[in-house]
């Protein structure tokens, strides 16, 4: 069995447990998060780099035989989000050391952040669809308690919508699971991709991956429901905003990719068109919402829905090129979203205010930080030499390949659209002169772990869109194996 | 029996959609509540049902034969039960200490989130730089 493949759950449970029993020395706490954090990269990219030299690599859990117990399937595409979930989890732990109240942490701040990312990278790792359910089940309620952590009025309504549309899109995607089982006989992600084939000609297969589409499509905030990601996502402390809107939803389109091209390869006709519409939808919808927000956190958070319209592009070509684009633009866009909600939380505890219209003078005085604005902003727009440039590059030559020329079209404006969205934010935040005085700067050392992370994640970015091969090619190949899903069957079940 | 399970699983989810598109948030949660126990009991009806024949291996032989009742969705549902009940805790707080905050269980008042100002064109011309 390899060990390997259990720590990226195993390390952040630990870490979890360890700062509940030491919830009374806070400095510890704070060491052990840092430091659990730290692992986990570390495991991250020593997954990275074994799936990179080794092929996939599954692991049975309690050495039950395949289809009958839980597999833990690392393939190039989960090894990648979880090495990057890595990366971002750290940056965000040290912000958090800065940017996170006393109380917040008393009530256990660190503990929850380490139980939510044990819950992405179970979602991640797991081969399994109903071990899956589970680990959606262990990030949803991590987040639910970190995002009323501190119990504001505004945080609890916010709770309310989220936790509430959550619970029903868990409810469809087990019906989902529940008719799988009882149509397949079996759980097992590998196994149901070989036993679906009757399904799918029986023509449940539509019905079912609407009900997936419905769950993963809640999580993921796709169009028409993403109304509850604007509503909640604003409420909590930046550090929390960050790793939700890095993270959580990419859980989501990770599972929809993953389900989808396991179980639904080449669904065409109906599936496959509701999927092109859900993804212009979404992208448009998202843009348009961004554009008449003066909420900066608001703003951000409708750029999160736009963005996850061009995955679901890509999957919704079912082609290599295009699964390639989404594997990339996913990877690039988690360190994306990340950064502009830890400078979103500075701009406001630099300015005092999360209103747009009343920002101002931020080029002028925290030079560092409109540098920094500069890169995920513009990477989310498509501007080259940032990586998004690459992603949205790749899925409008599959587009283009598919010829699918509305879909292009709308991507292309909406990427423009996006461009005058983050224009806005520069001109009125950072350009405008200020009236007033900026709030006192912070001490020396708070500035050093807030801005310290933002600049890693974004000269990260910076890198990547300059020496965008390597992580293109490994895109390339997570996207190989999954149009072609005979090495992920074949390392799961042996044979 | 089929037929009956899927009646009653099929009324169950109409009452809890019904309840779900309240504006009370108590009725919406418990629509959860219903929307939960119906799937459960989907999962189960999916696993075929089965009468008094449980899934043990009688004394003296080495495996199961004939028709015998299907343990796993029961695991599943247990499964699905004890998460149920947890969220479904947290909810009921949730919705608890949101009425303590805002003084109501009315969805359409509890705005603390959305922001109520508006766009105000004519400032923001304003205010934009020369």
């Amino acid at each position: 069995m390899n060990t390997l493949l259990v720590l990226p759950i195993m390390v952040p449970a630990i870490t979890g447990m360890a700062a509940l029993l030491a919830r009374n020395y806070p400095r510890v706490q704070r060491a052990l998060s840092v430091l659990g954090a730290t692992v986990m990269l570390g495991v991250g990219g020593a997954l990275v780099y074994q799936v990179q030299s080794h092929g996939i690599l599954a692991a049975q859990m309690g050495n039950w035989p395949a289809p009958f117990g839980i597999t833990l399937v690392a393939d190039h595409f989960s090894a990648a989000l979880i090495a990057v979930s890595g990366f971002v989890g750290l940056a965000v732990a040290i912000y958090a050391l800065a940017a996170i109240d006393e109380t917040r942490e008393r009530f256990g701040f660190h503990i929850l952040f380490h139980l939510l990312l044990m819950g992405i990278n179970g979602a991640f790792i797991t081969g399994d669809i109903f071990n899956m359910y589970v680990w959606f089940e262990v990030l949803l309620i991590a987040s639910f308690a970190l995002l009323v952590l501190g119990n504001d009025r505004e945080q609890l309504d916010g709770a309310v919508k989220y936790v509430g549309i959550n619970l029903v899109s868990s409810a469809s995607f087990l019906t989902a699971i529940g008719l799988l089982y009882g149509l397949t006989g079996t759980l097992n992600l590998a196994d149901l991709s070989q036993s679906m084939q009757p399904v799918r000609e029986a023509g449940l297969g539509p019905a079912i991956a609407m009900l997936f589409l419905i769950g993963f499509g809640i999580k993921a905030a796709l169009f028409p429901l993403y109304y509850w990601l604007p509503a909640s996502y604003h409420t909590p402390p930046a550090p929390i905003a960050a790793i939700f809107a890095g993270l959580l939803t990419k859980v989501g389109i990770y599972s929809l990719i993953r389900v989808f091209t396991l179980l639904f390869p080449n669904p065409g006709g109906y599936t496959q068109a509701v999927l092109l519409v859900v993804a212009g939808a979404t992208m448009l919808l998202g843009v348009f919402g961004a554009l008449v927000q003066r909420h900066i956190l608001r703003l951000l958070a409708f750029l999160v829905i736009s963005a996850m319209g061009y995955v679901v592009m890509g999957l919704g070509f079912f082609t290599t090129l295009g699964l390639a684009g989404a594997i990339f633009y996913v990877l690039q866009d988690v360190p994306v979203k990340t950064t502009l909600f830890l400078i979103g939380g500075l701009m406001e505890r630099e300015t005092g205010t999360t209103n747009l219209s009343k920002m101002g003078g931020l080029y002028q005085h925290r030079p560092l930080l409109a540098t920094m604005f500069i890169v995920p902003a513009f990477s989310l727009a498509g501007f080259p030499p940032f990586p998004g440039f690459w992603g949205k590059l790749t899925l409008l030559q599959a587009g283009v390949a598919q010829e699918q020329w509305t879909l292009v079209a709308v991507a292309l404006v909406v990427g423009l659209l996006t461009l005058l969205a983050v224009a806005q934010v520069w001109g009125r935040a950072f350009w405008r002169p200020k009236e007033g005085e900026l709030t006192v700067l912070d001490a020396l050392n708070t500035r050093i772990l807030t801005n310290g992370p933002v600049v890693v994640l974004a000269l990260a970015l910076f890198v990547l869109g300059c020496y965008a091969e390597p992580v293109f090619s490994f895109a390339r190949t997570a996207a190989a194996h999954l149009t072609d899903t005979g090495p992920y069957v074949q390392a799961v079940l042996g044979g | 029996m089929e037929l009956i399970i899927s009646v009653v699983c099929g009324a169950l989810l109409a009452a809890s959609f019904y309840l779900l598109m309240r504006r009370n948030l108590l009725r919406f949660v418990i629509g959860l509540i219903i929307l939960g126990n119906a799937v459960n009991l989907l999962i189960f009806a999916m696993g075929r049902l089965t009468r008094a024949r449980p899934p043990v291996i009688p004394k003296g032989q080495k495996v199961l034969e004939g028709a015998y009742a299907n343990p796993l969705p029961q695991a599943l549902i247990l499964t699905a039960i004890v998460i149920s009940f947890g969220l479904l805790a947290f909810t009921l707080v949730l919705v608890y200490r949101n009425f303590a905050a805002n003084q109501t269980i009315e969805s359409d008042e509890v705005r603390g989130s959305e922001p109520s100002d508006t766009l105000d064109v004519y400032d923001e011309t304003k205010r934009l730089p020369a």
